[in-house]
């Protein structure tokens, strides 16, 4: 709500006494008082700037009276600086739709809600803003329940707005009501149900507030029909009245003081490295501490790219298919400093047996997450940024007064471990092609700068596996609901937000029929998306599971991507992904032979006025490996099938 | 596992009660009683919570409530605070047993509202083992019906938990 000032300041300025404020399409007025050099070329820059979320914001600030609801969700839209909404229009939601045919604001069409939620996620973990989306009543809305629950898991900043029947047929069973803010209650961080279209503005400052601030998530804002068509007065900035949150962004000196000393006499110390390091946008003030401690740094599914692969000290990732350094890191360490991180089962393995020999140290901005799974020997709640620089100038102090843990013997074993267990894998002994070896070609030659989102599953894990992550923002995908279908939605959201980034979707032959319709989007709005379909023709993950734990029986996970089963008389591709992403607008190619991958991926690299599926076919019974059996102690890690690791007990 | 009194200040919206309960149950957290009620300040109710559990689930329950943003402040009460209930029962009294009804009444100074040729419906308030030991010496006699409310309850002494001289809150919340 800062561009409020500057918004009242421009239009106090006579030459923009004319200017957006009385209209409802701010976009469409002059330029604002700063342009006082009459050249085309500034009035060009400055028209320009007019179009910026930013000068929007200003513009729809402004007071007005006797507009509709509608009107004022739209104007509240602007003023919080959105610059993007995902979504379709339905009967309820549909006077929202109108004042938005006019706002500058872009409403991107998609083509089902569950694509327009993720894509908000996606544009929100991208680019660090609130991801917005919008859904009619009903089924509009229940649509949305599955990107809501991703993101309260993720803890992504994303506002939803649905339409509601009127409020008159509210609780009569009427057509396409759902009580949406009930369903959502245990999915969103918050939700309101608005009955007042005075209370817009104030509704939406509030849900914008609560969705970015402390602890992220989704807020949902229900807005029944006849509140949309409502006449009423609109005003910026509303008074945001939420006397119970305060979150506490501040750490406790005393308790970083503790953790400092004990990071200062650990022998055997990691950083244990979680998703709110980078929703603090502190990766490079973890660089700092990490440098200044010499501690390994441990990046969890959720924080892949908040510290460099590249970096000595990063060993990887931890949990279920962890590599095994990383994972017997944290069995063997003496002391967990957990930044921003929630000790997830899927990290932890069998809780009991996790990092038996280490005192913890809990960072977190939710305290309801410290000490829920693992008792937090310094438990210490705030923002990780700030937490981490004052945690930086407390070690400083500790390391002045001659405390500086000596870890050479921590990293000779580390290295050791890291020369016996390093990540691999092998080639089918079909002579079908690796998807490992695909991710990894891709990885290499997009780069660390591209954004990579992944659905879930195998392909999930190779790419948090053989794709190097240096940047924040460079790895999206759904860790705590485990979404398939996350991928495609959410690399169009990601591609928005970054117009000037490659956008990679890593995606499985199961994730991708599930929400591969939104490559029209892409291709109509005009987002270029590039997606690699990791074709192995089953539901990959779960067959590796009956390969190891149900004898082989392959129970309803064969898809018939590759074609039929073997012996039956269908031998066709169904469906297949090239001519499928044709029909969708997007570029078709298939790549089938280990010589063919770069070429296709340059191929796709080059292509950049319209979307790109490759479909890479590849061996269906690559595993990925190393795993921690579900339940299992991390102890029992295998590196590979049958393939146990040996930790030298002795050593450390 | 122990018994925990749980008074929280929420704010007086529609939806907080089933958002607190809701948490409950998801959480797989018991509740043994819950009540709530207007406070002196229009825009609060007070949620009196009774919950079963070991410290370190209570921990969490209050954590997660105070995550709720409708919630403003939660406090655990004592043993010492003080802990009431309502009960209405209608008692079978016919006119050979109603003597003893109304005695059982009076020990336990309950309240007569109700009276007719067949049943006597008694009002009692007290603790709940108050409570319990009136429906003891009631159900001889024959309870017909009867409806209990859940605890309500505030600390000792003149502090409070709105105001000046507050209670101190269990742990603040994101």
């Amino acid at each position: 709500m800062s561009t409020t000032s500057t918004g009242r300041t421009a239009a106090a300025h006579p030459s923009s006494a004319a200017g957006p404020a009385a209209g409802p399409a701010p976009g469409a007025g002059p330029a604002p008082a700063t342009a006082v050099v009459p050249s085309e070329a500034a009035a060009q820059a400055t028209l320009g700037v007019e179009t910026t979320a930013r000068s929007m914001a200003e513009a729809a600030a402004e007071p007005v009276s006797g507009i509709t609801g509608a009107q004022s969700l739209v104007r509240s839209l602007e003023a919080v600086g959105v610059e993007v909404v995902f979504g379709i229009p339905g009967g309820a939601i549909l006077p929202a739709y109108d004042p938005l045919f006019d706002s500058a604001l872009r409403h991107v069409l998609v083509r089902h809600e569950q694509g327009a939620g993720h894509a908000a996620t996606g544009y929100a973990q991208a680019t660090g803003r609130v991801g917005v989306c919008m859904a009619t009543s009903g089924p509009g809305a229940t649509n949305l329940v599955t990107p809501l629950a991703d993101a309260y898991m993720d803890s992504v900043p994303m506002v939803a707005i649905t339409g509601q029947v009127p409020t008159a047929a509210i609780g009569t069973d009427a057509f396409q009501e759902a009580d949406i803010r009930g369903i959502t209650m245990p999915v969103t961080k918050h939700n309101f149900l608005v009955t007042d279209a005075a209370e817009i503005p104030q509704k939406i400052a509030e849900a914008f507030h609560l969705a970015s601030t402390g602890r992220p998530g989704p807020v949902l804002v229900d807005i029944p029909k006849d509140v949309l068509q409502a006449r009423t007065d609109f005003s910026w900035p509303p008074r945001i009245d939420l006397p119970g949150y305060k979150p506490t962004t501040r750490p406790h000196g005393k308790q970083v003081r503790e953790a400092a000393a004990l990071i200062a006499a650990a022998r055997q110390p990691v950083l244990y490295v979680g998703g709110g390091v980078l929703k603090a946008g502190a990766a490079e003030e973890l660089a700092e501490l990490a440098e200044l401690t010499g501690a390994p740094v441990v990046t969890t599914l959720m924080a892949r790219g908040a510290f460099p692969d590249s970096h000595r000290q990063n060993l990887g990732m931890p949990g279920m298919h962890g590599n095994v350094t990383a994972v017997t890191a944290l069995q063997k360490a003496d002391l967990l400093v957990a930044l921003g991180a929630r000790f997830d089962d899927r990290v932890t393995g069998e809780l009991s047996s996790f990092a038996p020999h280490a005192a913890v140290v809990h960072a977190d901005i939710d305290p309801a997450e410290i000490g829920k799974n693992r008792k937090a020997d310094v438990p210490i709640v705030g923002d990780a940024k700030a937490t981490i620089v004052e945690l930086v100038s407390a070690l400083r102090a500790e390391h002045e007064a001659g405390r500086t843990p000596d870890l050479d013997a921590w990293w000779e074993q580390l290295e050791d471990w890291r020369t016996r267990y390093p990540l691999g894998y092998d080639w089918p002994e079909d002579g079908m092609l690796s998807p490992q070896y695909v991710i990894e070609r891709l990885g290499a030659i997009a780069g660390p700068d591209a954004i990579y989102a992944s659905g879930v599953g195998q392909h999930q894990m190779w790419a948090a596996q053989f794709i190097s992550y240096e940047k924040p923002g460079t790895w999206l995908n759904s860790g705590g609901l485990g979404t398939m279908g996350y991928a495609v939605p959410a690399a169009m959201g990601a591609k928005y937000g970054m117009p000037g980034t490659t956008v990679w979707a890593i995606d499985g032959d199961g994730c991708f029929q599930m929400t591969n319709q939104e490559l029209a989007t892409c291709a109509i709005e005009g987002i270029p998306i590039k997606v690699a379909v990791i074709n192995n023709g089953n539901l990959g993950m779960v067959r590796q599971w009956q390969t190891l734990f149900y004898e082989g029986r392959y129970s309803n996970t064969h898809l018939n991507t590759h074609g039929g089963k073997e012996g039956t008389a269908r031998q066709v591709r169904i469906p297949d992904f090239v001519t499928l992403a044709e029909a969708l607008g997007c570029v078709g190619l298939r790549c089938e032979s280990k010589d063919d991958v770069d070429a296709v991926i340059e191929k796709a690299m080059a292509i950049n006025d319209a979307p790109v599926v490759i479909d890479f076919i590849v061996g269906s019974d690559a595993q990925v490996w190393p795993m921690v059996a579900a339940g299992k102690s991390n102890d029992e890690i295998l590196a590979a099938r049958d393939v146990r690791p040996v930790f030298g007990e002795g050593q450390v | 596992m122990t018994r925990h009194t749980l008074s929280v200040l929420v704010e007086n919206k529609s939806g907080v009660l089933a958002r607190v309960s809701a948490l409950f149950s998801r959480r797989g957290f018991n509740i043994e009683s819950l009540a709530v009620g207007p406070t002196e300040n229009p825009d609060l109710s007070r949620m009196t919570i009774v919950a079963d559990a070991e410290a370190q689930p209570l921990e969490q329950i209050t954590k997660q409530l105070n995550k709720l943003i409708e919630v403003i402040k939660i406090v655990e009460l004592d043993t010492a605070a003080v802990q009431r209930e309502l009960l209405l029962v209608k008692v079978r009294a016919p006119l050979a047993d109603r003597a003893q009804v109304l005695q059982t009444a009076e020990l336990f100074r309950a309240r007569v509202i109700d009276v007719n040729t067949d049943t006597v419906t008694l009002e009692a308030t007290g603790t709940p083992d108050k409570l319990q030991a009136l429906l003891a010496v009631l159900a001889p006699l024959g309870i017909k019906e009867m409806a209990q409310s859940g605890t309500v309850a505030l600390g000792r002494g003149p502090r409070s938990m709105s105001g000046a001289g507050t209670l101190r809150p269990v742990e603040r919340s994101a």
